[in-house]
């Protein structure tokens, strides 16, 4: 395979990759804390930092644009809690407003600065879609510090982000510094956000937080497994959007990206254990037939303890008016038939059999009578 | 200013009003974040129908479009309906997936053609007075003018037609759905109409300023009234505010015109969080210290009132004393007592403190109050 041999793509795949395991550990914590959306406007919010860092150092050098990406991205943060918290104005609304107009501000920044005459932008504008392809390997390796710090930053403080994301309040309660974790906590997603900038781009980076921890969470219930799964959809993603897009001309980075991890998710949605649709769905459906079966020889009951005795036949159409409401009387009778607890009459009349009967009594029986 | 000059400007203006008009139920509905979900991916709309006509121009790429808006509404739907994601981050999970199949079928087929991702994301403003718009060889406007000024009229008629229904399914979608309204219907009608009219915004001011344009406006009104038709007027004007105030910005600095109007949309929201009277947050910050004045000559009322009885010049009423027995500082005490005495509550004689009749009735309010 070219990804051993073509070191272009060897790099790109691996600065995907690591971006993927960042965005999908701390998406997970996003995604349980139903901040889903933050990532959305954090992305878009660090534009104008990105373009503020340029003007203040007329520098190029990743370190100094991401730091200033992160800051605007926190700024934005602070404004979205501020305004929750001191109007009445919803979240959603709160993101929308600091997200277009952070934005917009950005755009405002990076066309003043392809106006200058002396401009040396060029560059600047591959943080708006991303460029994967220009990630050279001394990204990566800083990339990789500096996900390697928060990842161990999150090992350190795992109990307490733990905490945070399901009962803050108890936390509280606990004597532990909310507020100031939950700042931390802001300032790993932000940076993670940040890292995947100049990859995947302002628009699509959002969807690297969100969707692999939404695909992780439909295959467990726990917190660590989930953040492991979650890195590594992102991974996967991020190595498999690599390979599509050298593979395929013309296919950007960044969206190849997003497609596979949303084949990830639409996967997980279907098939994953317990939770998936397919199973829910077969186990419905399972579910319904045993409860027609069920009907079906409790009805057969009813009739024969009406009667004088087992032997007694009768005729589907009157198991049809009794089972209204539930149906599926003929495949029913034909399960019942395989398993010997019916019989059909040489007259088309149906029975039960007396292994049927002491069942059918039983169920009665624990049921507390007809 | 030149013709063009003008033109532009009243573009913008009636993409503003469009816009505001719908963003006002988005936002009260606690939905702005779709307008940012259905304005990325109706590009996968528009991208599909350019392949079927072959013509930029085909009004068959706005109805496209708005089908896709549509979808993308019931699609974070039916993610929330099978409650496995969170409604925050299905809005994550389907619009990226959208986006990035549009992306990647532009870059992938329609290299040569009018349709970058550029204009499609941030729109070119300044080149709409240049595509015309003729009838019969009469040039009679730009044509984004004369789509949007009929996307202006649509949404006038819908909201005037719909006011009194969408109104009440807005504030109290129980009652509205007691009294035989259909909230689905409603709520999709609504949505075709953001569709419709992001679809035109964005050919104007691209997908991310249509969110600034549909909840910044009203979300800086939501500060200001409590009366629905009054915040879809102040966000109307709002919207104007910032179209035209933006392209001068713009035109003075040589920068972006879609990405100035956004930043004075933020600059005016700013502008209300902090002026607001009632809701903004120096407003706020007025009232809290007032109250808390306010609420410590109540506590020196009741304070004198528990000791009425005791015969005048006792220790008690004494300023010395009483500030020490509500754990005040002196200047503290010293300014609520002059506040006290200015509002007719008590009088000071040598140092002691009584209470007047209205200072009597003030401390009895207070106890019987709770």
């Amino acid at each position: 395979m070219d990804i051993f041999t073509d070191y272009t793509l060897r790099t790109v795949a691996l600065g995907t990759s690591v971006l993927g395991i960042l965005s999908g550990a701390l998406g997970t914590f996003a995604v349980l804390r139903r901040q889903s959306l933050l990532g959305d406007a954090i992305s878009h919010a660090a534009l104008p930092g990105i373009a503020i860092a340029y003007i203040l150092t007329r520098s190029k050098s990743t370190i100094i644009l991401i730091l200033g990406a992160a800051i605007a991205g926190w700024v934005a943060t602070l404004f979205i809690i501020a305004i929750v918290r001191n109007t009445r104005i919803k979240e959603d609304a709160a993101l929308g407003t600091v997200l277009s107009v952070f934005f917009g501000f950005g755009l405002v920044l990076l066309t003043f600065i392809q106006r200058q005459p002396d401009a040396s932008q060029a560059g600047l504008d591959k943080f708006l879609f991303g460029q994967a392809a220009t990630l050279l390997q001394r990204d990566v390796v800083s990339m990789a510090i500096l996900a390697i710090i928060v990842l161990i930053i999150l090992t350190l403080f795992w109990k307490e982000f733990k905490l945070l994301s399901f009962d803050p309040s108890f936390g509280k309660s606990m004597g532990f510094p909310i507020h100031r974790l939950e700042i931390l906590l802001t300032a790993l997603i932000v940076i993670a956000i940040v890292l995947g900038l100049q990859t995947v781009g302002v628009v699509l980076m959002s969807a690297m937080i969100v969707a692999p921890a939404a695909a992780a969470r439909q295959w467990t219930d726990k917190l660590s497994i989930m953040v492991i799964l979650s890195g590594l959809f992102g991974a996967f993603a991020g190595v498999g959007g690599a390979l599509m897009s050298s593979n395929v001309t013309k296919v950007p980075t960044g969206p190849a990206i997003v497609l596979v991890i949303s084949a990830v998710v639409i996967a997980s949605l279907l098939f994953a254990s317990k939770r998936g649709l397919l199973w829910s769905y077969m186990r419905e459906r399972r579910n319904r037939k045993q409860i027609q079966l069920d009907a079906v020889l409790s009805d057969l009951y009813i009739l024969a303890v009406q009667h004088d005795s087992i032997e007694h036949g009768h005729q589907i159409q009157v198991l049809r008016s009794m089972s209204t409401g539930h149906g599926g009387v003929d495949g029913s009778l034909s399960v019942l038939e395989s398993r010997g607890l019916a019989r059909q009459l040489d007259d088309g009349k149906w029975a039960l059999t007396s292994r049927g009967f002491d069942l059918a009594r039983e169920m009665t029986d624990q049921r507390g009578g007809v | 200013m030149t013709a063009p000059q003008i033109e532009i400007q009243l573009i913008a203006s009636i993409v503003a009003v469009a816009c505001a008009l719908s963003g006002v139920f988005l936002v009260l509905r606690k939905m702005a974040m779709m307008s940012d979900a259905i304005s990325h991916s109706i590009l996968l709309g528009i991208v599909l129908a350019f392949f079927i006509t072959r013509d930029i121009a085909s009004p068959l790429l706005i109805i496209a479009a708005a089908l896709t808006g549509v979808m993308t509404v019931s699609l974070v739907e039916l993610l929330n309906r099978s409650k496995l994601v969170k409604e925050d981050a299905s809005i994550g999970l389907v619009f990226p997936l959208l986006f990035s199949a549009g992306v990647i079928l532009i870059s992938r087929y329609a290299g040569n053609v009018h349709l970058d991702i550029d204009s499609v994301l941030l729109g070119e403003l300044a080149f709409a007075p240049f595509n015309r718009f003729s009838v019969f060889g009469h040039d009679i406007g730009p044509k984004s003018m004369i789509i949007m000024s009929a996307i202006l009229i649509l949404n006038i008629v819908f909201l005037a037609v719909f006011y009194k229904e969408i109104k009440l399914s807005t504030f109290d979608p129980g009652l509205a759905a007691a009294l035989g309204f259909s909230p689905a219907l409603l709520h999709y009608g609504l949505m075709s109409m953001v569709s419709i009219t992001a679809v035109g915004a964005f050919d104007a001011v691209g997908s991310i300023l249509v969110v600034a344009f549909m909840i910044a406006p009203p979300a800086t009104a939501y500060l200001l009234t409590d009366r629905l038709s009054i915040m879809m007027l102040i966000s109307a004007f709002i919207g104007i505010l910032c179209a035209i105030s933006g392209y001068w910005v713009a035109y003075s600095i040589d920068a972006s015109i879609a990405g100035s109007m956004a930043t004075m949309a933020g600059f005016i929201f700013f502008l209300a969080f902090l002026l607001a009277p009632d809701r903004g947050i120096i407003a706020i910050a007025r009232r809290r210290v007032r109250q808390r004045w306010e609420f410590a000559q109540v506590m020196l009322a009741v304070h004198l009132h528990q000791h009425q009885d005791l015969p005048p010049g006792s220790y008690e009423n004494h300023v010395d004393h009483c500030y020490k027995h509500l754990n005040w500082s002196l200047p503290f005490a010293e300014r609520v007592i002059s506040m006290a005495k200015e509002d007719h509550l008590l009088t000071v004689k040598d140092g002691y403190l009584a209470l007047t009749d209205t200072g009597r009735d003030t401390a009895r309010q207070a106890l019987t109050q709770s």
